[in-house]
Formats: structure tokens, C-alpha cells, sequence
């Protein structure tokens, strides 16, 4: 049995630390290179693994994640090889998530996708484009098969709003650090310290920062505030950039020691 | 009395279609959006602001023209054209985009963005930011930037900058995700002028409320020239905006038949087309619950069209929910039956139809020929096809010499 999130941030808390989670699609750049990408970053000091599920619509996507969904696509990624690329990072011990947009668990079934991944060893489910209110049938089996369910909430959330999120929220809240589509920036958003400043009264859960943390730099000043440090594009940003497999776990790896260096700084 | 309630829209949903699927950043500005449409739509000053640029700007009231000749094909029935091709910009897409600039002036957004596919919105949307002095940027896909150049270059001279747009299919649903993309960035100075039905709410009422105006002079016109309400009235279906505004004005009258027609491209067994009642099924797409084109994994299967202006994958909510509870009929069009109707309408009355049009017009040649001669049908004749030009000569193999000829091989030479 895979340890829930919240263990992961009430062990990081007990070092002192925030939380590293980091992003790649299911089956980029193939299924299997996928899963020794991800095992690596969980060697190199990741706590949390989100797999992304490729979607060919990705509307909340910059550049960088929309070329590696593209490539999983076409490599013939499905749900299926989603919950089996889960399937075979927690059995080799990452703790990990999937982040899909709400059509591909609504067509898997819902019911089917909660109890898939929970087979799966998979504990929590991130989703960007789902609102509380129309979660009602999400909300009713993530609680069946005890899976968290993470929304996020926005620079542009009223406090009434974080409240409404947070309230159906479990495992950690996603506070996205700017108004914006995910990549890496040259800055983080000062935005991001007020969000999570204003989310705190309104939640007791963890809450981490996504969107443009690339450098380990960033990833200890987000952690100054924030329980946990999202990274997605930087990564795949290497994956991209080498030249081959040995190459991209190489620059992967170096990636993730850096920024765990971060969130202990 | 049961057709009233079950059309009645609850929060942005029609039955289990529509509602808001989005990233959270984007709730705040829906939420603005909703109020300032409902206390607009409430506020005297701002519709006479708007009925007033309806009459002295776009043209409207717009005719509704009998087509006598063209009813000899369509099984001698009479049929009747709502001219929304002689709106100013040539289409009915100019109705909903003046309602949405004038929104956004109200709201203090100095900016607009739209996407586009046959690149009637984005002309629509450049042509409103001219006008109220906006900035505007319209994203249309790579695809389709070339397939309507022409549009592509009014939209230049208006002032717009047009952002081709080269991801995924590089066409209307890509140009919409795009859209989205920038609207999250720069949500507080910028309003997204959605230009059909669709996307998350209240965008399908938004949409719908200001086309409102055709359906509305259609029945009058009809009962003026008729004394009767008609048995149908017909029009093509992307998004769905120009048959919403229509069909909204007879949803209530029992008697009249609502139909819609999608882009049956190639032929719907071939898989190239954009029908998504014959061949979709229930999913979220673009922010609403809908009928799309979409795998077994709900990965959204490129559509195709001769059209562009119907080559979008998804339809909007509230057609879904029409789909379902059989107040309208929808059925697809294939590209050979909708260039036929085109070349038909030219011929017999003098009027060369977009092609997104021609599909409604060859939608009336199958119904007048099933209703038969005493039926009354009015067709949204929704666009004028002059940018459709260079694709109907080369479909129709007309030889074009000369200056003008060659300028329209450069375009067809790029085109699809």
C-alpha cells in the first residue's frame, strides 16, 4: 500500500521542508522510458510523481507540455497505459497522482477510473478543468475508492472561492502561482505568496505552488511558503532537450536533485 | 407547456448539457461575465445603445426574401431566406459580437480576442474592436488562414492581428484552446469574444441572446408576408450561433419544425466529417458537456468539412439538449450535396451563399421534397460566400483567366 499524501507532507514538515512534486505525461517520450524517467526523479529526491494523462485539447498547457502530450498521443498513449505507467512507478515506490482534464475520466467512466487507479496503487487525482460544481459524481466515487481529489484555486479566486475549493479538496490544495497557461518562467509570481497567504485561514491542507517553478532557486523561495513546489515543464524541458534516453534521465535526474536541494534550502 | 419548461435554462445548463468546465482561473471572469450580461440585458440604456448599432451600423431589419425559384428544387414548397448575409461584415456573426463589445466596454476591457475558422467572427470581431476602439487579436488556425485568406486579409485591414495557430489540428478547435490560453494571461484587461454557442457558461446564453434578433424579425416577417407561423425553419450547424438565433424565435410554437444541419463531409462513413449527432457521443469539450467527435479514450477526433465554419468537433449545449428531447432533428450534409445547393441558389436566385450556408439550403431541398408543396420553410441564409469564392471555382473546375484569375490561383494554389 502506497503512503497517502498526506504522509508525504507531514513527513516533509517533520524535516522542515516543503514537499517536491513533479509532473510527466504517461507515455512520453514512450511508455517505457516514461517509467525510468519517473523512477529517477524519485531516486534524485521527488515526493510525489503527477502523471499526466495526454489529452489532445490541453487548454490550461503552454508550449513545452503541449509538445510532450502531442508526442505521447501519437505514440498510441491511452487511459490504459496511464493506470499501468501508475501502476508500475508505486510498485517501484513513488507515491503518485494522475493529472488528467475532465473529458478522458468521464469517457474511461468515473466509477471505473477511481477504482482503476486505486487498483493501480495510484492515490490522488489532480484536475484542472473541473469545478466543484460539477463534481458531484467525482466527489461520490474518489470517497468510494479513497483516492484525494485535488482542485486548484487561482490568483483570481475570491476568498468565498478558495473556501468552495478547498471544501471538497483532499490530499493538497493546487494553488496555481499566476494567471496563466503552465511553462517555465524567469520569475515566479509574487502573486503565488498572496494566494497561498489568503488560502491559509480557509484550509487546513496542504497547499502547494505550481506553474513556472524551473530552478532550484525558485523551488526554495516557493518553499518558504508553501508546503509543497510543483515542477512539470522544467523536466520536461530536458526530456526535450536530450539526445537520447541515457541523456534524459541524466538531465532529469540532476534536475530533480537540484530543486530537492531546493525545497531543503 | 412541457416544450417551455424543459428548455428552461437552469445555471448554465440545458438538462445535462452545458455548465462550466474550466480552470479555476477563468470562474471570476465567467462570474463578471454573468452579471454584467444580466444587468446589461436588464438596462434600457444599454439595449437601445445596441438596437440602435443593429439599425444604422449592421443593416438590420435584415429582409426576408422569397426564393421562388430556388423553391422549385426544394419539392415546390415555399421558401423563404432570412438574409443575414446582407449584415454589414456578411454574415449574422456581426449580431452577437456587437452584444459582446459593448459587454466589454461596459466591463473597462480595452482589449478583445476571438477565434476564428472561416474567419466570419474574426472579420465580426475586428470590424466591433475598430469601432469601439479596441485592440484585437484574433487566433485562427494555420489551416484555415489559408483556406480563407481572404478574410484573413480584412481582418489585417481592420486592424486585427490574426495568430495563426499551428498546434493539433490547426483548426477551429485549436484556435479555440489557444483563445483560451491567452484569455487565462491576461484575463484583466482582455475579454474573449466567443463567437458561437458553445464554450463554458454563460457563453451559450451570451451567444444565443444576441442572435436573438434573427429568430425574433423572422417570425414577424413571416407572419406579415404569410399570415401563418411556417412548418420549418432550417439552418447549419457549427457551433450552432446563426440556427440558435433562429430557432430561438419558434422554439415556443409547437407547429414548427426546428432543423439543423452539420458538415457530413466526405460522408459520415467515411469518418471525414464534422457530424456530431450522426457520429458523436456525450463529452466535455471547450468548457461545456456536449456532443463531440471523440475516441473511446475521449480524445477528440479531428472533424472535416468543406466548410470551415463547421469543421469544429463539439455543437453547443443547448443543441445537445434540443438533440435529445427531439424539439429539433439534425441530420449531416455531405460537401457534394452542399456545393450542389450552392451552385443551385446562385443560378436560381442571384445569390452566392457561403458554403456553411449552403449546407442549410441543401438541408431545405431535402425537407421541401418530404414536407411537400403546401409547406412553408425558412432558411438562415447565415453568410454570403465571397470568401468562399476561390473554393467553389476550383470545386466547380471554372477556369479563371486573367489578373483576377491568377490572384485566385495564388489562393486556391494555398488552399486546401
Amino acid at each position: 500500500m502506497s503512503r497517502r499524501l498526506a504522509d508525504v507532507f507531514v513527513d516533509a514538515r517533520a524535516e522542515n521542508r516543503a514537499a517536491l512534486i513533479g509532473y510527466l505525461p504517461a507515455g512520453f517520450p514512450t511508455a517505457d522510458d516514461c517509467v525510468a524517467l519517473i523512477n529517477a526523479m524519485v531516486a534524485a529526491g521527488v515526493d510525489v510523481i503527477e502523471v499526466g494523462l495526454p489529452y489532445s485539447d490541453p487548454l490550461m498547457d503552454g508550449p513545452v507540455i503541449q509538445a510532450a502530450v502531442e508526442r505521447a498521443l501519437l505514440a498510441g498513449t491511452t487511459t490504459d497505459v496511464v493506470l499501468d505507467t501508475v501502476r508500475r512507478v508505486t510498485e517501484a515506490g513513488a507515491v503518485a497522482v494522475v493529472m488528467s482534464y475532465w473529458n478522458p475520466i468521464e469517457q474511461y467512466g468515473v466509477e471505473e477510473f477511481a477504482a482503476g487507479l486505486a487498483q493501480a496503487g495510484g492515490v490522488g487525482v489532480i484536475t484542472p478543468d473541473l469545478t466543484p460544481e460539477e463534481a458531484g459524481p467525482w466527489i461520490a466515487a474518489t470517497d468510494r475508492h479513497g483516492i484525494d481529489r485535488i482542485f486548484l484555486v487561482a490568483p483570481s479566486s475570491t476568498e468565498e472561492r478558495i473556501a468552495t475549493v478547498a471544501s471538497v479538496t483532499s490530499g493538497f490544495v493546487y494553488a496555481a502561482s499566476t494567471m496563466g497557461v503552465t511553462g517555465a518562467r524567469t520569475t515566479v509570481s509574487s502573486g503565488a505568496g498572496d494566494l497561498v497567504a489568503r488560502s491559509r485561514p480557509l484550509t487546513q491542507l496542504p497547499i502547494a505552488v505550481g506553474l513556472g517553478v524551473s530552478t532550484g532557486e525558485q523551488a526554495a523561495q516557493v518553499a518558504q511558503y508553501a508546503d509543497g513546489v510543483i515542477v512539470g515543464s522544467a523536466f520536461i524541458r530536458r526530456v526535450l532537450d536530450a539526445p537520447d534516453a541515457d541523456a534524459a534521465i541524466e538531465a532529469v535526474s540532476g534536475l530533480a536533485r537540484e530543486m530537492a536541494a531546493g525545497v531543503r534550502a | 407547456m412541457a416544450v417551455m419548461q424543459e428548455h428552461e435554462v437552469v445555471a448554465g445548463h440545458y438538462g445535462p448539457y452545458g455548465g462550466r468546465f474550466v480552470p479555476e482561473a477563468l470562474t471570476a471572469a465567467l462570474d463578471q461575465l454573468d452579471r454584467e450580461f444580466r444587468s446589461a440585458i436588464a438596462d434600457p440604456v444599454f439595449m437601445a445603445r445596441l438596437h440602435e448599432l443593429e439599425r444604422t451600423y449592421t443593416g438590420r431589419p435584415n429582409p426576408l426574401t422569397p426564393a421562388r425559384r430556388f423553391a422549385e428544387h426544394c419539392g415546390g414548397a415555399t421558401v423563404y431566406l432570412k438574409r443575414e448575409d446582407l449584415n454589414h461584415t456578411g454574415s449574422h456573426k456581426i449580431n452577437n459580437v456587437l452584444g459582446q463589445a459593448l459587454l466589454a466596454e461596459r466591463m473597462g476591457k480595452t482589449r478583445l480576442i476571438a477565434e476564428t475558422g472561416a474567419g466570419q467572427h474574426g472579420v465580426a470581431t475586428a470590424t466591433a474592436a475598430a469601432l469601439l476602439g479596441l485592440e484585437c487579436v484574433v487566433y485562427m488556425g494555420e489551416e484555415d488562414t489559408r483556406r480563407q485568406a481572404l478574410n484573413v486579409a480584412r481582418m489585417k485591414l481592420l486592424g486585427a492581428e490574426v495568430v495563426p495557430v499551428t498546434t493539433g489540428s490547426m483548426t477551429l478547435k485549436d484556435a479555440i484552446n489557444e483563445a483560451m490560453r491567452d484569455w487565462v494571461s491576461s484575463v484583466d484587461q482582455t475579454h474573449y469574444v466567443l463567437g458561437t454557442v458553445t464554450g463554458p457558461a454563460p457563453f451559450p446564453e451570451v451567444v444565443r441572446t444576441f442572435h436573438q434578433v434573427i429568430g425574433r424579425e423572422a417570425r414577424a416577417q413571416i407572419l406579415e408576408a404569410e399570415g401563418r407561423l411556417p412548418d420549418a425553419v432550417v439552418a447549419c450547424v457549427g457551433g450552432g450561433s446563426n440556427a440558435m438565433g433562429l430557432f430561438s424565435g419558434f422554439i415556443d410554437d409547437a407547429s414548427v419544425q426546428l432543423r439543423g444541419y452539420e458538415a457530413g463531409g466526405s460522408g459520415v462513413e467515411t469518418g471525414k466529417h464534422a457530424a456530431r449527432f450522426a457520429a458523436g457521443s456525450p463529452g466535455v469539450l471547450h468548457g461545456a458537456r456536449t456532443y463531440v467527435m471523440q475516441d473511446q479514450w475521449g480524445q477528440t477526433v479531428p472533424s472535416h468539412s468543406i466548410s470551415a465554419g463547421l469543421d469544429y468537433p463539439g455543437v453547443g449545449p443547448e443543441h445537445a439538449w434540443l438533440h435529445d428531447t427531439g424539439r429539433a432533428t439534425y441530420a449531416p450534409i455531405n460537401d457534394d450535396e452542399a456545393m450542389e445547393a450552392f451552385r443551385v441558389l446562385c443560378r436560381t436566385e442571384g445569390i452566392i451563399p457561403a458554403i456553411e450556408t449552403a449546407h442549410a439550403l441543401a438541408g431545405a431541398m431535402r425537407l421541401g421534397r418530404e414536407l411537400g408543396p403546401d409547406a412553408i420553410i425558412i432558411v438562415n441564409l447565415s453568410g454570403r460566400g465571397d470568401k468562399d469564392v476561390a473554393t467553389a471555382a476550383r470545386w466547380f473546375g471554372i477556369d479563371l483567366g486573367g489578373a483576377a484569375g491568377s490572384a485566385l490561383e495564388i489562393e486556391m494554389a494555398e488552399g486546401r
